[in-house]
């Protein structure tokens, strides 16, 4: 008797009983967790409590929506780029130009930083898709280093090593101005970033985003199941250049300046050590890991003006060395092990 | 019959090394065609030529008629051909359940969809946890894979591949490596492939290759040594020689 038989001849209820924890153990997967609930409270919640501090936390929410749009690179795709400021710097400038030279509401200029970006990411993604990681990390690092020299050169359109300024933003749709303590600005960024962040969780909870960290894990086995990984890559790759561009955008935004540091290699590097921090492949260690560099970059350079440097590169060193995973597992467990409980008493 | 995969004169070098030379083979719909020959005859590098994992170095491969040599393997899958692997190529860090429902995903045309939710398509989540009763991974569908008995991702290796519904499934030693205790079940899970999906099979394991295939073609150096009926090519005083001879 052939076992594919006794498949179709067993007893209803088995099978249905397997098919119902199977939707279970999907649905819990993309189950929104605890620490999501309370990230996003605590950022509002410091609207109120913390009217101070508001230019540092704007800043941590900008770095924070650069550091989801890598993950998505990184984390998601597994391609490692030293040069993801390519798109944070075009949004900056885009956002500034269109500003200065076009219309000064916040929203409209954010959508077109966003999408010069984009267009650049489409271009720049089939470069990415040749060689191996160590190509990747040139080319990708050459693509942004190439933009930072343009910028520098073409001072008549973006003010060269002055930077570009001389704009000032409308109040945002029209209605809320850009104040002094800048609240509506970190209102304004914090909305983009949870509106980002909530787009980037329903594509990796998609089949899209189930079959990304396959091509990730092995290449070779996600063709043999049919998954189509240079086109994988491309879309992923062009909604990662986006959103750095939108978080580009609302620095210039809120600082009304651009800097040609938006393009600079440090930003590259900051943002991945950010996720170092935090960790790749579940978006929320771009956030995590965004507070926890901004704040320590805060401290260490008051406290040890000179070297705090040295600190966040010892930092670095003892995270790899003791592995972020291990440092990070609690967060991604913790959640999973109270449906664990839930799934043991059916 | 018809003749479902048929390579021409197929041929791949690496360099000076012939590792497929003038291959010829017909294998028609529903057989059970199993690949033998000594360590080294060039056996993976032709299920790889097939599969589309190397390219050809010249010659042709026919699917059902079509010519699919140049195809990337990711659209000889969604042509109804797929393979397994002689060592695990799985998905390390995700569930037999998700590993299976992304390859069902796949195969409906689905894969690429950014909005929509896994769970939201629940018939194949349905038809996911049906296929792993029925390759006996219910009960681990939930732990990661690389936490697996080996046996139990062989058993995934071959569901994986199975749940694309190819019309040609390409087993590269399905056995291998696993233990004992374990052995029966990935064997008995080959054997009980619907007749309907055509079989090729590369195994060392010579009961296993007598008791399940129907015509073997024998490879040596890279290129055809004999082909015949399972009776054909045990009666085959060469074959012995060459290969039975070192076996027995």
């Amino acid at each position: 008797m052939s076992l594919m038989a006794q498949g179709a001849i067993r007893p209803a209820a088995e099978d249905q009983a397997e098919q119902a924890r199977a939707r279970r153990l999907l649905q819990r997967r993309s189950a929104i967790r605890f620490f999501e609930v309370i990230i996003w409270i605590a950022a509002v919640v410091a609207i109120f409590l913390l009217p101070s501090k508001m230019l540092i936390l704007t800043e941590i929410a900008i770095l924070a929506l650069f550091a989801v749009s890598l993950d998505l690179v990184l984390g998601f795709a597994g391609i490692v780029s030293l040069g993801h400021t390519a798109f944070f710097g075009v949004g900056a400038y885009a956002a500034g130009l269109f500003a200065r030279h076009v219309v000064a509401e916040p929203v409209i200029g954010l959508i077109v930083a966003g999408a010069v970006a984009g267009v650049l990411g489409f271009a720049t993604s089939f470069l990415i898709l040749r060689g191996s990681d160590l190509t990747r990390l040139m080319t990708t690092l050459g693509i942004a280093l190439m933009l930072a020299e343009i910028a520098n050169q073409m001072a008549w359109l973006t003010g060269g090593a002055d930077g570009l300024s001389g704009f000032s933003l409308d109040p945002i749709v029209g209605l809320f101005p850009f104040d002094l303590w800048g609240r509506n600005g970190y209102v304004y960024c914090l909305a983009v970033l949870f509106i980002s962040t909530m787009i980037a969780r329903r594509i990796a909870f998609s089949p899209f985003g189930l079959s990304l960290k396959a091509i990730k894990s092995n290449p070779t086995r996600a063709a043999l199941v049919g998954i189509p990984a240079r086109r994988r890559l491309i879309i992923t790759y062009t909604i990662a250049a986006i959103m750095a561009g939108f978080a580009g955008a609302l620095l210039t935004q809120t600082t009304s300046f651009v800097s040609p540091d938006v393009l600079a290699f440090h930003r590259s590097a900051d943002v991945l050590l950010i996720l170092v921090i935090g960790g790749t492949g579940y978006l929320y260690g771009g956030i995590f890991g965004a507070v926890g560099f901004t704040l320590l970059k805060d401290w260490l350079s008051v406290v040890t003006p000179q070297y705090w440097m040295f600190w966040i590169g010892l930092l670095l060193v003892v995270l790899v060395l003791v592995g972020r995973e291990r440092l990070a597992h609690w967060i991604e467990y913790m959640p999973q092990r109270l449906s664990r409980l839930r799934e043991g008493g059916r | 019959m018809t003749v479902v995969l048929e390579t021409r004169r197929l041929q791949r070098n690496f360099g000076a090394f012939m590792a497929t030379n003038d291959v010829s083979l017909q294998i028609e719909q529903g057989a059970r065609h199993a690949l033998i020959g000594p360590n080294g005859a060039g056996k993976t590098t032709f299920i790889n030529l097939l599969a589309g994992v190397r390219p050809v170095s010249s010659g042709q491969i026919f699917l059902e008629g079509k010519d699919i040599t140049t195809l990337p393997s990711h659209v000889r899958v969604k042509k109804g051909l797929t393979r397994t692997f002689q060592i695990n190529q799985l998905f390390a860090d995700y569930t037999p359940l998700e590993t299976v429902t992304l390859a069902m995903l796949e195969r409906e045309g689905v894969g690429g969809s950014l909005w929509s939710k896994v769970t939201g398509h629940g018939a194949l989540v349905d038809e996911a946890a049906a296929l792993l009763s029925r390759f006996r991974l219910a009960a681990v569908m939930d732990e990661r894979t690389d936490r697996l008995p080996y046996g139990k991702q062989r058993l995934l290796e071959i569901a994986l591949a199975f749940a694309a519904k190819p019309r040609v499934l390409l087993l590269d030693e399905p056995a291998a490596g696993v233990p004992e205790d374990e052995r029966h079940e990935v064997l008995q899970i080959v054997s009980d492939l619907p007749s309907g999906v055509t079989v090729v099979l590369i195994e060392h394991d010579m009961d296993l290759v007598f008791s399940f295939a129907s015509r073997i073609s024998v490879l040596v150096a890279g290129a055809i040594f004999a082909e015949g009926t399972v009776q054909e090519i045990a009666a085959n005083p060469g074959v012995r020689a060459v290969y039975l001879g070192e076996a027995a």
